[in-house]
């Protein structure tokens, strides 16, 4: 019953999106042209109220099946193919969106959600300008529902319920699982709402600074979740996958990478059009290509044509209808961006020495890495249409990338000391020289010291500049009286500067030690030393595995015990290689046990030993927290500004009435806010 | 955006930003094109490998099934050497240090990622097997065992 009504809530959302959609549509042809918030015209009325209520149905949709996996309801396909009743409790519910149709419903009831507080909440913009973001937010909506339902029904019955479920891939059953796809959904979803926003700017012409503070929290908002679900889900491949890597360059990967790169260069140039009214098509712009490379990213993800090309003709329907669905989207956007782009008219000018300047370079340089990573991702399906078979890794795209990152570090570091419209270099000489000694001083020092690729060299010395640099804009300001916005531009720049010293540091000074020892034998990496006091077997919930015991200990230090264990699963049967880590303030120590491989020479069973040690490897997502807490920070910050600042207009309204009242021809001009 | 004390129509300055983020992307392309074709690591199959070898030291991926009674364990106990057979009678050395990936068996499918040394052996730097039921490492849906495993292959968990 509970997964009848799924469908139904389903059904009902898709009816409402559509008229959230038409009403959107018809209204914004009604409304007269600058009608200004609370204006109603009649189709007006519907809008809003089907974007709530088709929130609250594909939520409800969204916890019929989370039920239907909290029991494990063996009838529903869904489940019997995903799931297993001997599972623990949070996997169950984990594994819920664990697979294609749950995820892509997850997908949809994010979607619906975030558009119910859009028509909920936002009052701000030309009620015109909102019917038209909801007419396309409804849109957008439509083609996920007729997705789901026509190809990917969450909710189908078995014609004979299933005896068991075939169960979840073990790489999945992970704590990392609850968290990763969610968080990077929302993100993406965020980054629709900005779109539509966008688009319902475009087509009304009312790209303004006004528009951009509504559209602001939702880009910071959508890129904090890129942020933390990125750095979730390279922490996550990193101690789960057993192979010490963080990063994979992995089509999967990228497709969460390039959302965040455009969503980067959106964020910055958003504050622009906010602050100074300059950059106007270009924010529109970047708006389209977060919100494709976003669509983009699902779609690589969730048609299998990743896996190979052959994979995608397996599930032709499914495949096609997210192509079509994406070709549909892009394009429309890219049609009406054409076709409305010159009517917008030209934002502020500014300076090549400015902080637009800045901010403008690097968005053209995050651009070309974007493009630089979506060729490399895509290479391998065009040379597979020829029969070609290839892989592109690390050879490529560290390089490629590190081209147009390296100018774009170096002008981070001084564009936020830059001023607004138009700056003298002279000004910030003194600022320059400090940084340009620091990079200098770095470069030759790690040169001399240690022998490490250029890239990590670079790296280091780059991120020693930068963690300096990220504090100058307090510099001369009364730090209590900073804006929070501030603090949380200097904490992600900061945490850029983190992250990049773990990741050079990981690259530089990581040391490996491979070896087959039997039980009291020692293997050293680094200052460490690694005993294996003894092999045991031990048994999970839906598991038994091989763990080891290994006492490690630094130098003449305590010895601590790990645990690494090779555990084979028996639903569905598999093996994964469990690590296991010690974390040190400057580093990790990185364990992981493989077979057993004949005797040693007194007789003894002698097992398989990788143990790595990586100098600072944590700070890559240390790094990665602090750039998230920033955009936190600052998306707080702003939107506690502009409420101060509506507050501010109101009551200078208000006492304009008042004066209007007693019969004074003019009230008190009070100055708004600063930006 | 020409000299700062000369500030110019914001028409012209839309101009120059348009060309800009073009020839900047244009530029990215061109490096793109320039640099995959050099870097990709290009897919062998054992018989591919033995007609036309592939320069020594050069990164590419040998891909094939694992030859029964093949596997060889050597003294250090890290390292392994083997042979890949593929669709024709042709079988190519494998040398492979480090533990071998879950699942990886005799007469099972496997993608090693290395390069030819100049004994001819295959030297592994990375080895990739199967790691589940469902998954096939993409580049062996060719071969001829494994036509049964293309049905499933839409069926792998995304790690996303």
């Amino acid at each position: 019953m509970i997964p009848e009504i799924g469908l139904a809530a389903l059904w009902l959302a898709a009816a409402l999106s559509v008229l959230q959609m038409v009403a959107g549509a018809l209204s914004v042809k009604a409304l007269p042209v600058g009608a200004e918030t609370g204006v109603v015209s009649p189709f007006a009325l519907y809008a809003r109220p089907a974007a709530v209520v088709q929130a609250v149905l594909a939520t409800l949709a969204f916890f019929a099946l989370l039920y239907a996996f909290a029991v494990t309801d063996l009838s529903v396909k869904l489940v019997a193919t995903n799931s297993h009743s001997e599972k623990p409790y949070l996997y169950k519910l984990t594994g819920t969106w664990g697979n294609h149709e749950g995820s892509m419903l997850l997908w949809v009831a994010v979607l619906a959600l975030s558009g119910g507080l859009l028509a909920g909440l936002e009052r701000r913009l030309p009620e015109r300008t909102m019917q038209a973001a909801l007419a396309v937010q409804g849109f957008v909506a439509l083609g996920f529902y007729a997705f789901l339902i026509a190809s990917s029904n969450p909710f189908e019955r078995l014609p004979v319920p299933a005896a068991e479920g075939i169960g979840l891939n073990p790489l999945l059953q992970d704590i990392g699982l609850a968290l990763h796809p969610p968080t990077l959904y929302v993100g993406y979803v965020g980054l629709s709402v900005a779109f539509s926003l966008a688009m319902g700017a475009l087509i009304t012409r009312q790209v303004t600074p006004e528009f951009a503070r509504v559209m602001r929290p939702w880009v910071l908002g959508a890129w904090v979740f890129l942020t933390l679900g990125i750095t979730a889900g390279s922490y996550w491949a990193y101690y789960e996958l057993g192979w010490g890597g963080w990063w994979f360059w992995d089509p999967v990967e990228n497709s969460s990478l390039m959302p965040w790169l455009a969503a980067t260069a959106l964020m910055h140039s958003v504050s622009v059009l906010a602050a100074r009214d300059a950059l106007r098509t270009w924010t529109i712009m970047l708006g389209v290509l977060a919100f494709s490379m976003s669509m983009l990213g699902t779609f690589l993800v969730r048609s299998g044509v990743l896996t190979s090309v052959h994979a995608f003709a397996v599930d032709p329907e499914r495949g096609t209808f997210i192509l079509v669905l994406l070709l549909l989207y892009i394009g429309g956007a890219l049609g009406i961006f054409a076709w409305r782009a010159s009517a917008v008219a030209e934002g502020k000018t500014f300076a090549v020495n400015s902080r637009e300047g800045a901010l403008v370079f690097n968005n053209v340089m995050l651009t070309a890495i974007l493009a630089v990573v979506l060729l490399g991702t895509l290479y391998p399906l065009l040379t597979e249409a020829f029969d070609v078979r290839v892989s592109v890794g690390p050879p490529y795209f560290n390089p490629a990338s590190a081209i147009f990152a390296i100018p774009m570090f170096l002008v981070m570091a001084v564009g936020p000391i830059l001023r607004w419209k138009q700056d003298k270099a002279a000004r910030i000489n003194r600022e320059l020289a400090a940084l340009v000694a620091i990079l200098l001083v770095a470069l030759v020092l790690i040169g001399l010291m240690a022998e490490t690729s250029i890239l990590a060299l670079l790296g280091l010395a780059l991120s020693a500049a930068l963690a300096i640099a990220a504090f100058l804009p307090l510099r001369g300001r009364k730090l209590g009286r900073v804006p929070m916005a501030v603090w949380g531009m200097v904490c992600a720049h900061f945490g850029v500067a983190i992250a990049i010293f773990g990741m050079a540091s990981e690259s530089a000074f990581t040391q490996e030690k491979l070896a087959a020892v039997s039980a009291g034998e020692t293997a050293q990496v680094g200052d460490w030393n690694v005993t294996l006091n003894s092999v045991d077997a031990v048994a999970g919930p839906n598991w038994t595995a091989m763990e080891a015991r290994l006492s490690v200990a630094r130098g003449e230090g305590n010895s601590t015990i790990l645990k690494p264990q090779s555990r084979n699963f028996w639903s569905p049967t598999q093996a994964t290689s469990e690590s296991a880590l010690l974390t040190q303030w400057d580093g990790q120590l990185y364990a992981t046990i493989g077979r057993s491989v004949g005797v040693d020479d007194s007789g003894k069973e002698r097992w398989q030993l990788r143990v790595w040690w990586k100098p600072f490897v944590t700070f890559i997502w240390y790094g990665g927290l602090l750039i998230g807490l920033g955009g936190l920070l600052a998306m707080v910050g702003r939107i506690r500004e502009d409420l101060r600042r509506r507050k501010g207009i109101q009551r200078r309204q208000e006492e304009a009435a008042d004066m209007a009242e007693l019969g004074s021809p003019t009230g008190p001009a009070m100055p708004e806010p600063a930006e | 955006m020409t000299n700062a004390n000369a500030p110019m129509k914001a028409k012209h300055q839309r101009l120059v930003l348009v060309v800009l983020a073009v020839l900047a992307i244009v530029g990215a392309g061109f490096l793109a094109a320039w640099a995959l074709p050099k870097q990709a690591n290009f897919f062998y199959l054992p018989e591919q490998m033995v007609e036309n070898p592939p320069e020594i030291g050069r990164a590419v991926r040998l891909g094939g099934m694992v030859a029964p009674d093949s596997l060889n364990q050597m003294d250090d106990g890290m390292t392994v050497e083997f042979k890949v057979s593929g669709n024709t009678a042709d079988l190519v050395n494998v040398r492979y240090t480090g533990i071998l990936p879950d699942l990886f068996v005799e007469g099972s499918g496997v993608v090693a990622e290395g390069s030819l040394s100049d004994d001819g052996v295959f030297v592994a730097t990375n080895l990739l097997a199967k790691h589940d039921e469902n998954y096939v490492p993409r580049e062996l849906e060719g071969l001829e065992q494994h036509k049964s495993a293309d049905t499933v292959a839409g069926r792998t968990v995304g790690l996303d």
